[in-house]
């Protein structure tokens, strides 16, 4: 794992490291460096996917609930108005629709980054207490078919790092 | 393992409680003058600075203004809850309302605190989807405001309804009686609102807050202190999964935040407009509600972070200019209240409809004239005072102006709640409102509840999105000339 100042060296480093064939990698920056999900060769994040089926779930059920209870469940007539009155109906199918929506955003962003997440082992680096401060780390995982101990060694110190640090797991 | 150390030395992580506040040895290229805009972050700090600083607060010793603050908030929030246990039980007689003032101060209360509310989300999911860089310096605290506010707001609702151990008759659970609650109904309406707005926004907070808490995670000193904010981080990295993820769901949060934060209010105004009586039946409560309640939301975090910007040694964060914007966020907002209240009065004269127009005379030279003059003064005067550079770049007007806005916000609420009630549309249903101790009491109490919650938030979280004012200091951008990579550090 290498430690860098900033976040264009950071980037840099990571499309060399890319280009080098490494795949297993991740960076760590206190603050979200844009440029970084390309270098690292990442596919677009999936939260906006589970979103939409969280909101159209909330939105259908909310409907579905109200259409079920007034019409279906508790018909109730009121001065001989349609029990079925959809425009009044909207307001909670709405909220429900940004409910859920926004549920699902959290629940999925948690899940997609598999959090909570008791240990990880980045954290044995003492210098990783920086990376929520003010310091930008590459962490080439060991089971990338690229990956010796020596070899990767020599390369990240190529590419202008603070320092180079193994991490145990 | 050999740690290999490049051509430069590592500066070490900046001492934890001394902020050092030296910038020497950085030339500045100044940009032509006509381009120069405010700094966001003043003085030229570092990012190093900048987590000192707001880490620095929930980090270090617990300042005698805190408990100067806490200990009445907390005596207050007492009388709150003693209130509440006397009204459930003994009953609502012991409130004001009686007929024809069926909804008394729980309403305007509820109406007010939940608008205050309003502020918070504009911040955070409006500016944050308008790009204005600006917010990341007070869209946490004004979030935390949100949060509270609308806990403040809930109890009125819950409250009022004078039997409390049915409250859960309001939602959508199968019970022994086979009745449903009246979806149609714009009440039931403000149930879902309300209780979406308090959800989301409280966890459009707490994700705000994890990369924020996985930094005083990184600075603990204490096992305590560790184990709690290594909790509440939930194991986060910082890794570029992380960010990428939790970015995009930060958009769609204040994406869904956008329209959610507008439906609320709008909703809030529906529980009065879809009646019938004179004064609340226009069409126009919606958008006017929503302003109203942007422009309260911002005087109440005028009247907070004014004060706390200097408590708290922030002002190189929250600064003059942020202070400025939000002064001109008011004057905007006060201006469409303004507006509508001009308006509400032509259509009530337009329409030509007799009880419409009596409703809006009453207002103005009827028993209760005081409440709405005070409204008009505060609402529609004061926030024009906030063209004037001088009054808006003065900390101590603009904090007493603000509390001018949060008084006469109150007073909209009970000039349209207590006057349009009073005078029913026969002369016998006519009627008086005068509120009691109880009422006094429990509105007085739920401050407590509010500063309560809000200076325990101070002492606990980072009050400041740390990750996310770094991301827009030019320090961070190595291109700058005060950013990245330097012959002897600068942190």
């Amino acid at each position: 794992m290498a430690e860098f100042e900033n976040h264009e060296v950071l980037v840099d480093a990571t499309q060399r490291t890319y280009a080098e064939g490494y795949r297993k990698l991740d960076a760590y920056s206190p603050f979200p460096v844009h440029g970084l999900s390309e270098a690292l060769g990442r596919r677009k994040t999936r939260v906006p996917l589970i979103v939409l089926l969280g909101g159209m779930t909330g939105g259908l059920g909310g409907y579905f609930m109200q259409w079920y209870a007034m019409r279906v469940d508790y018909p109730f007539n009121i001065g001989g108005r349609p029990l079925h009155s959809w425009p009044a109906f909207i307001p909670i199918t709405f909220e429900l629709t940004i409910l859920c929506a926004a549920l699902s955003a959290i629940i999925g962003m948690l899940a997609l980054n598999r959090l909570p997440e008791p240990y990880h082992p980045v954290f044995n680096v003492p210098e990783f207490r920086r990376a929520s401060l003010d310091r930008f780390f590459l962490c080439v995982e060991a089971t990338d078919p690229k990956f010796d101990l020596v070899r990767t060694r020599t390369f990240l110190e190529g590419l202008r790092p603070e320092s180079v640090k193994e991490v145990t797991s | 393992m050999a740690d290999v150390v490049t051509n430069k030395t590592i500066s070490p992580a900046a001492p934890k409680h001394a902020p050092s506040h030296t910038v020497a040895n950085i030339k500045v290229v100044a940009p032509p003058a006509e381009l120069a805009r405010e700094p966001l972050v003043g003085n030229q700090r570092s990012i190093g600075w900048i987590s000192d600083a707001i880490a620095g607060v929930a980090e270090g010793k617990t300042p005698m203004w805190w408990w100067m603050a806490f200990v009445p908030s907390v005596i207050l929030m007492t009388t709150c809850f003693t209130m509440i246990v006397y009204l459930v039980s003994v009953g609502v007689g012991v409130w004001g309302p009686g007929h024809p003032v069926m909804w008394g101060w729980a309403i305007i209360n509820f109406v007010w605190w939940i608008g205050i509310g309003h502020a918070g989300t504009l911040i955070s999911a409006i500016l944050f989807l308008l790009r204005q860089k600006w917010r990341t310096s007070i869209n946490r605290a004004a979030e935390a405001m949100t949060i509270f506010a609308v806990m403040c707001a809930g109890i009125f609702p819950l409250i009022h309804i004078g039997r409390v151990w049915l409250g859960w008759w309001l939602f959508p659970i199968p019970n022994s009686n086979g009745i449903w609650p009246q979806f149609r109904s714009p009440l039931m309406w403000d149930v879902f609102a309300v209780s979406t707005y308090f959800t989301v926004s409280l966890l459009f907070w707490y994700m705000g807050l994890i990369p924020d808490l996985a930094v005083m995670r990184d600075r603990a000193k204490t096992t305590i202190r560790k184990f709690a904010y290594g909790l509440f981080s939930l194991g986060w990295t910082g890794s570029n999964r992380h960010w990428s993820n939790y970015e995009k769901a930060y958009l769609i949060l204040a994406g869904l935040s956008t329209p959610l934060v507008l439906s609320v209010h709008s909703i809030v105004s529906m529980d009065f407009s879809v009646s019938q009586l004179p004064g609340w039946h226009t069409t126009i409560f919606p958008p006017y509600f929503v302003a109203g309640a942007v422009f309260s939301g911002f005087g109440m975090v005028l009247t907070l972070l004014v004060p706390l910007r200097r408590l708290l040694k922030l002002e190189d964060i929250i600064t003059v200019r942020h202070v400025e914007l939000m002064c001109k966020v008011t004057l905007a907002t006060g201006s469409i209240v303004g507006y509508a209240y001009a308006m509400e009065f032509f259509i009530a004269w337009y329409s030509g409809n007799p009880y419409e127009r009596y409703a809006f005379i009453n207002r103005a030279v009827g028993h209760y004239a005081w409440g709405y003059w005070i409204m008009i003064g505060c609402n529609v005067i004061t926030p024009q005072l906030f063209w004037f550079k001088k009054i808006r770049q003065n900390m101590m007007i603009v904090f007493i102006l603000s509390i001018f806005v949060n008084i006469g916000m109150w007073f909209e609420r009970f000039v349209i709640v207590v006057i349009s009630l009073h005078r029913d549309f026969l002369p016998s249903n006519w009627g008086f409102f005068r509120p009691t101790w109880v009422d006094i009491l429990t509105y007085l109490g739920t401050f407590g509840l509010f500063f309560t919650f809000f200076l325990l938030f101070l002492r606990f979280v980072p009050i400041i999105a740390i990750g996310e004012v770094k991301a827009v200091t030019p320090q961070a951008d190595p291109h700058h000339p005060l950013g990245g990579a330097k012959e002897g550090g600068h942190h």
